[in-house]
């Protein structure tokens, strides 16, 4: 098989960090090939410089594009020999039709003025050839973020793709619609289309990568090919973080307590669709010292459940009851849920946890300003305190607590958060997706300060779409599906297939 | 000391440079203020910092600077209010129908004006934290409708004059508590005192930032601003002890700036409203009243707003129905240049006090140039775009 792709001992230098040292990357013509590595590892930086962002001359090494030395200056130089990158942060415009963002920067018209005719001729058929069948006047703001993928695709077929370099494109979607996103990748491997895939998820490289390389702290660790090798989950863990993948979750001895938290008959409606209910009847508890997670698919109701229990931040006409300690408690706003003992750290932490232009030490006590203030006036010198010792307790790697988070990776941004809701000293902590969007070193990180949450005695809601963090992770797991708890499995009983059978024979129902 | 090494410890020239690097937009406000004044002292000869000038300097700014204390918060929170001019005299009509159509007395008059003030932010107010329509269409809105009702309470009239006392609110001076009189004992006084408070919680806070290990300023710069402050401390009160001493209003807008710059730093209140400009959901939902905020932040700019109305009826000892005219233009215009964010979540109060300075002297130094209105508006233009166009490029930079 010839190469299509070669970059050869790439080296990319930022004032003071080697991001990427002697990088060495073959992708072969047709193939689908998986580019591994932790949050920083430098697999990021070494898309821009194939695509241009970084401009020839800014990094030594060279870069062999179809059998000729490519010096690309920009992005449209890489885009005009059919390089085409999807970046994670999808770049469509909400308000626009699909058709209007497939041809977006590259219209159909004659003298600047546009021919809808052949926008949408052409935009149907780049459609089906990513199976989707809404119209091609369908405004993107009323597709899912599924569907605005396959749009993406469907803009970079546009353009006459030959390798489309797609960077964590299942990061967002459900189970259902990274299915379809992988069959639409070996789809058009078959049409012949080489493709390179960012991701952490292992099981999706598994599934669609004809070879893997591993790239850790900006230099390649290995290449394995399905031809020669045989690539294991365990193998690519192992050689991203240099630790096995047995180890990826840390051991805890469950030791539950008293009944902490009982939620009953909690019922929710849908803020904007009336008659929609979004939460049915769900009942749950949780024990002192005990982590309980809450299985199911994306869209299944776990967030809303979850934001509506913690000051009914979600949700219209809720009902049901919380109790704490055998006593019903007013969860009506964030304010009395804080001050029940709840704390609910988001899956959203950029825009829904942290205030990122701000200092991890204004963030650490923004839930619990009282904290660390007298009469309404902060004692400065006791929130520096206070958010030094969150920083060493949780390992925040940062140079001092006056860094704006924004600067922050996502490990340990996510850190910050958790020291935020820590510092509001709350009694049961709901984390939904504790670990989305974090590499594998600073998951093992979270996991650890879960553990030592449940042995402080604290109650813990895990609420996660990885299964296996799940059966890693906690003692008791709900399903959730459709708005509906649908069972419960213990440590021992439960298993991924388990838990879909669960959700799935709730479907047929 | 074992903190220290948490600084990028190297030679002290990278760390001098580095730390310039990193605080360019606190010096460079101040240094931006410093060489417009000494400009101006050298083309107007010398009249720019004349003591009857830098007293008219302060009543001629004072009103603006009292709003962009208002407007500071409301930007912050991640706002705008478009009608504080119009705010301003609709208030300064109001207390002149109060004062002369009706014979209030003058002490009846300013609280129920103040009242009338905080009732206009809370009609604002309510709307953008409550119904959440944007505070540009509100605020437009307001300006519109306060311009309007001033035009209909004054009926298209100038009212005045104002009772002596009433005027004091701008044109009174501090009496000299020492009977010196020329120069003015209590203005002297007053620069000794600003001078050593300056230094001593300058100390304190550079003894507090060194225990905690923030990011420390180097011992030269921290002695080259603080005698460049004092200096220019002195100087000015020394100038005004020539001429009739402290203005009154100058002491209120001092005091104001002060509080507002402690809330804004160092109180609850003050860091959720940072909080809520920065990211208003995450504010939220940490439990922070985000309707309730910015609805306060509004009223404090009505209250504001009504304060600057009384203070600039009082200086004219009338009240027109132009008063106002155009002010929130500079109001917005001195908070931006002092560094605030469009977006919210930053800005100092000093900085737009500084701002709304650079603004004030610009105006004066031109007026007495005798350089037309027409190219004063382009100047100040491009003076705004300079300082947001430094801010963003530095931005960028890092």
């Amino acid at each position: 098989m010839t190469s299509l792709l070669e970059m050869r001992s790439i080296t990319k230098e930022f004032p003071g960090v080697k991001a990427l040292d002697n990088v060495n990357l073959t992708v072969a013509e047709g193939e689908i090939h998986a580019i591994c590595g932790e949050n920083g590892a430098g697999k990021s930086t070494l898309m821009k410089v194939l695509s241009g962002v970084y401009p020839a001359g800014t990094y030594d090494g060279e870069i062999h594009y179809d059998g000729k030395l490519a010096q690309f200056a920009g992005i449209n130089d890489s885009e005009e020999l059919g390089i085409i990158i999807i970046h994670q942060e999808l770049a469509l415009v909400p308000l626009l039709s699909i058709a209007e963002n497939i041809f977006l920067g590259n219209e159909r018209a004659s003298r600047g003025v546009l021919d809808w005719r052949e926008t949408f001729q052409r935009t149907e058929g780049l459609l089906k050839k990513v199976g989707l069948k809404e119209s091609p006047g369908t405004l993107i703001d009323s597709l899912g973020v599924g569907k605005q993928q396959m749009v993406e695709i469907a803009k970079a077929l546009s353009k006459d793709v030959r390798l489309l370099i797609l960077d964590e494109p299942t990061a967002a979607l459900s189970e259902h619609d990274s299915q379809a996103l992988l069959d639409l990748m070996l789809e058009l491997k078959a049409q012949g289309v080489t493709q390179i895939i960012i991701s952490h998820k292992l099981n999706e490289v598994k599934r669609v990568a004809d070879s893997v390389t591993v790239i850790r702290d900006g230099s390649t660790v290995s290449t394995m090919s399905v031809h020669t090798d045989e690539i294991t989950e365990d193998r690519i863990v192992r050689d991203m973080v240099g630790r096995s993948m047995s180890d990826r979750y840390p051991p805890r001895v469950p030791t539950p307590g008293a009944l902490l938290m009982e939620v009953e008959g909690w019922n929710v409606w849908h803020p904007e669709h009336k008659g929609r209910q979004v939460i049915r009847n769900a009942s749950f508890n949780v024990r002192a010292g005990e982590v309980v997670g809450i299985a199911g698919l994306m869209g299944s109701g776990r967030t809303e459940l979850a934001m509506s229990i913690f000051g009914q931040s979600y949700g219209k006409n809720i009902s049901g009851t919380v109790k704490m300690h055998g006593q019903p408690v007013d969860t009506s706003s964030v304010g009395r849920a804080i001050a029940a003992g709840l704390a609910y750290v988001t899956e959203d932490r950029k825009s829904l946890g942290l205030v990122l232009e701000e200092t991890i030490q204004k963030n650490t006590t923004l839930a619990n300003l009282p904290g660390v203030s007298k009469a309404g006036i902060i004692n400065e010198a006791e929130e520096t305190r206070v958010s030094e010792e969150y920083r060493r307790a949780m390992n925040i790697r940062t140079p001092s607590v006056f860094q704006k988070v924004m600067n922050l990776s996502g490990g340990n941004q996510q850190k910050v958060v958790l020291s935020k809701w820590l510092f509001s000293g709350p009694e049961v902590l709901i984390l939904d997706e504790p670990t989305r969007g974090i590499d594998v070193g600073a998951k093992f990180e979270i996991y650890g300060i879960i553990n030592d949450l449940a042995a402080q005695g604290k109650g813990v809601v895990m609420i996660s779409s990885e299964m296996p963090e799940l059966l890693g992770m906690c003692d008791r797991i709900y399903v959730m599906n459709e708005g509906a708890l649908v069972g419960q499995l213990t440590k021992d009983e439960a298993s991924q297939e388990r838990i879909m059978s669960m959700i799935v024979t709730e479907v047929v129902e | 000391m074992e903190l220290a090494e948490k600084n990028n410890s190297g030679s002290e020239g990278p760390k001098l440079g580095a730390y310039l690097a990193g605080h360019l937009r606190d010096y460079g406000l101040l240094v931006a203020l410093i060489a417009i004044m000494v400009f101006f002292q050298i083309v107007t000869n010398g009249t720019l910092l004349k003591p009857v000038n830098i007293t008219n300097l302060f009543l001629q700014n004072s009103y603006i600077i009292i709003m962009a204390l208002g407007m500071l918060i409301v930007i912050v929170a991640g706002h705008i209010d478009l009608s504080v001019g119009s705010v301003m005299g609709f208030i300064g009509a109001l207390a002149a129908v109060m004062m002369v159509n009706w014979g209030w007395p003058v002490w009846l008059t300013i609280p129920a004006c103040l009242v009338a003030g905080i009732a206009i932010g809370a009609w604002q107010g309510y709307w953008v934290a409550y119904w959440k329509i944007p505070a540009f269409i509100v605020t437009l809105a307001g300006m519109l409708v306060f311009r309007g009702l001033s035009l209909w309470l004054l009926e298209g009239q100038s009212i005045g004059p104002f009772d002596r006392s009433f005027q004091a609110l701008s044109t009174g001076f501090i009496p000299d508590l020492f009977g010196i009189n020329r120069p003015n004992g209590t203005a002297l006084a007053a620069g000794v005192i600003a001078v050593m408070l300056v230094i001593w919680m300058g100390l304190r806070k550079r003894a507090a930032n060194r225990k905690y290990g923030m990011d420390d300023e180097p011992a030269m710069f921290f002695a080259v601003r603080t005698l460049v402050i004092c200096g220019a401390l002195f100087y000015v009160m020394y100038k005004l002890a020539g001429f009739r001493g402290l203005p009154n209003v100058m002491i209120s807008m001092t005091i104001l700036t002060v509080i507002y710059a402690f809330i804004t730093e160092n109180t609850v209140l003050g860091r959720r409203i940072y909080a809520l400009g920065g990211n208003e959901k995450a504010a939220k939902l940490s439990g922070i009243k985000t309707e309730k905020l910015t609805f306060l932040a509004f009223i404090n700019m009505g209250l504001l707003a009504a304060l600057a109305g009384l203070i600039f009826a009082a200086r004219l000892n009338t009240a027109t129905p132009k008063a106002g005219f155009g002010f929130e233009l500079d109001v917005i215009a001195a908070v931006f240049i002092g560094g605030a964010s469009m977006s919210g979540g930053s800005g100092k109060i000093m900085g737009a006090v500084i701002g709304a300075f650079i603004m004030g002297v610009l105006n004066n130094g031109m007026s007495i140039m005798g350089i037309g209105i027409d190219y004063q508006q382009v100047i100040k233009g491009l003076v705004l775009l300079a300082a947001v166009f430094f801010d963003v490029y530095q931005k960028n930079k890092g």
